[in-house]
């Protein structure tokens, strides 16, 4: 349990940046949206989960048969009707258990993201919570992915998530953690704090997968701390209308020899705001990050800031922002930022932004394709960046998408 | 199996073509020679069909099909080929994607990873197969993916670019194996039904692949046609200058 004089602290702090905006995008009036939303039923097997649910949670990637999975976490709304884990070295449970179980988590929670740091995180720590608490034991290798799922199945609501994960020395532990809404619901905010913790040696995949509703608004806000040797590479996926999301997860990479690796893969359609970053602060000697961002505009609005600080020398970074723009109504701004503070580091970016070059197009027509196939091709290879854990229904929709996409240009 | 009939072409409004005459029977094989900026590679892309080479007047005909606006995709499928000189790079398409294509689209059915390695192996190109199509190629591994390509896609009428420009003494053997390869230079004349329109700058491929007949252009138009062998060695002793006072014009 928290001692009490730190949760007042917390909510201190949270309370004078209740109205605090965001350092990027767009300003979001909370007060619109439903803050409390009843409890619900709890369930054992992700087998209970109603038909549509299963099938919306099949595309974000989790799997209701639980085939070669580790363990699964589900977050109905306000509830977190399912935690479990299937590999021993593994603990998946509702953060607020976790909150109770363990008196250490106040060396983890809220230290990595801050609760004044804007409103949303102010808002999180002053309202009821759920989300994970995932931790993979010293040396455990966790070897088939853990599937969590965030679900909003309330129309107007705020999902207000807070989320711990701890990779213990010498563990290995892949997530898979999908966002999705029901069917019927076209307003909501999603709020998601997440605090990451890499260990010495050990090694934490994350792929974050985001299928929303058409007006969904979403606001993460994570950080992670990286140890010596320990490899952190996380994946972010949206390839469906949203309305607006905006984050900026970071590393801070404090031991020798750390790798962060940041992949972001978005199509914006018309009608979307996305302003995603990745950060990646290189504080130990041998430390390596490499952010890339694969972003799609088809008339929507894109900002993808990305931002490398190397600290200290025998440092080597790559940041990478590549836009491809199908739409004159589309947007993309790419903001790539490289801060070197010490000789010896060894920095680099690259951004591009642009519309598809005819003569690929071209070359594939020589070929005997035809113009839509060929920039369906284009397309597709432009967002093939390597995604480990990704699940074949994804990768399915994915395809399916980018071909739709395709078509209309 | 091609017929230009006075061809007069423009890109971006300037005229780069000017009734060029061709004909290529099946299983010939024709040579284009021509210094720089003469014409050469614009009319390979004019058959080809690439968009920004406007026919202003006159008509291609292919298989005895009107195809002087046909999408480039369709004179593909119809049988023509073109090598690339200067392929773009296309990133996340890996060159096995690009033969597989090929393969594909001429048996019409699935083509494994097995039988695109088996073919990439006469190019010695089995190590490039999981590359990005053209990304760090040197300039005698683009002519190889080029014609390992080709080779995927069969066409009835080859059009190569300089297929010998770029490429080293060990793999020109190699090129020219292929070109004959695809042209059937092993059968007798009358067997053969491949066509082939080859551009070359010095000659040298032609050391290896004989050709039926050579053209010289200039300034975007047929200057004159003759014996491949001979005219080559006019073009290396008097060099191009001849051609433009030459009286065969």
């Amino acid at each position: 349990m928290l001692e009490a004089v730190m949760v007042e602290e917390i909510r201190r702090r949270a309370e004078a940046a209740k109205d605090k905006k965001a350092a990027y995008g767009n300003d979001v009036d909370l007060d619109k949206y439903l803050h409390d939303v009843p409890i619900r039923e709890r369930i054992t097997t992700l087998g209970e989960l109603s038909a549509g649910i299963r099938e919306r949670a099949l595309t974000i990637g989790m799997d209701a048969s639980e085939a070669y999975r580790s363990g699964s976490f589900f977050q109905h709304d306000q509830t977190v009707l399912i935690s479990k884990s299937m590999q021993e070295g593994l603990e998946v449970m509702d953060i607020n258990e976790a909150l109770a179980k363990y008196d250490w988590m106040k060396d983890y929670y809220f230290k990595l993201v801050q609760p004044d740091q804007d409103k949303y995180t102010a808002y999180s720590a002053t309202h009821k919570v759920a989300g994970y608490f995932i931790r993979a034991l010293p040396g455990a290798k966790i070897e088939f992915p853990l599937q969590a799922c965030l679900y909003m199945g309330r129309e107007g609501m705020i999902q207000n998530v807070h989320n711990v994960i701890i990779a213990e020395e010498g563990s290995e532990l892949h997530i898979i953690s999908g966002c999705t809404s029901d069917a019927h619901v076209t307003q909501g905010v999603h709020i998601g704090i997440s605090e990451f913790y890499v260990k010495d040696n050990a090694k934490l995949t994350f792929t974050m997968i985001h299928n929303w509703a058409e007006n969904l608004i979403v606001r993460t806000r994570s950080s992670t701390r990286i140890g010596k040797n320990a490899v952190f590479m996380s994946n972010y996926v949206c390839m469906k209308p949203v309305k607006d999301v905006q984050m900026y997860p970071s590393s801070i990479m404090e031991g020798e020899n750390g790798v962060a690796r940041y992949n972001t893969v978005v199509v914006a359609l018309k009608g979307s705001h996305l302003d995603l970053g990745s950060k990646a602060v290189l504080r130990a000697k041998g430390c390596k990050a490499e952010l890339i961002a694969r972003t799609i505009s088809m008339g929507g609005y894109i900002a993808s800031r990305g931002l490398i600080e190397g600290d200290v020398p025998d440092t080597k970074a790559h940041l990478e922002c590549r836009g491809l723009l199908l739409s004159d109504e589309g947007t993309i701004y790419a903001v790539p930022e490289l801060l070197g503070t010490v000789q010896g580091v060894d920095l680099s970016h690259e951004a591009a932004v642009g519309k598809i070059n005819e003569e690929e197009i071209q070359y594939l027509m020589a070929r005997g394709v035809d113009s839509d196939t060929a920039t369906a091709l284009i397309v597709r290879g432009f967002l093939e960046v390597d995604i480990e854990g990704l699940p074949p229904a994804l990768q399915a929709e994915m395809k399916r998408n980018i071909e739709l996409g395709g078509k209309g240009m | 199996m091609l017929n230009i009939e006075h061809l007069t072409v423009e890109v971006d409004g300037k005229r780069i073509l000017n009734d060029v005459n061709l004909h290529i029977g099946e299983g010939e094989t024709h040579a284009l020679f021509g210094p720089n900026g003469s014409g050469k590679t614009s009319l390979l892309f004019t058959i080809a069909g690439v968009p920004k080479y406007k026919v202003r007047s006159g008509k291609i005909t292919f298989k005895g099909k009107d195809i002087t606006d046909a999408p480039m995709d369709e004179r593909a499928k119809l049988g023509i080929g073109i090598m690339f000189q200067h392929p773009p790079v296309l990133r996340g398409v890996k060159l096995m994607d690009m033969v597989r294509i090929s393969m594909e689209r001429l048996r019409d059915k699935k083509v494994s990873d097995d039988e695109v390695r088996e073919l990439a192996k006469k190019l010695n190109l089995e190590g490039f197969l999981s590359r990005e199509a053209n990304l760090g190629f040197s300039g005698g591994e683009i002519k190889r993916s080029e014609l390992l390509q080709l080779l995927a896609q069969r066409p009835d009428l080859v059009l190569l670019d300089e297929p010998d420009s770029g490429v080293d003494m060990v793999n020109i053997g190699l090129v020219g194996n292929t070109i004959n390869e695809l042209l059937q230079k092993d059968l007798k004349t009358v067997h053969r039904t491949k066509s082939g329109l080859i551009i070359t700058h010095f000659g040298n491929i032609l050391d290896y692949v004989r050709a039926d007949k050579a053209y010289v252009m200039m300034k975007g138009t047929i200057l004159c046609h003759g014996n491949p062998v001979e005219l080559l060695e006019e073009i290396r002793h008097s060099g191009y200058s001849e051609c433009l006072s030459c009286l065969r014009r």
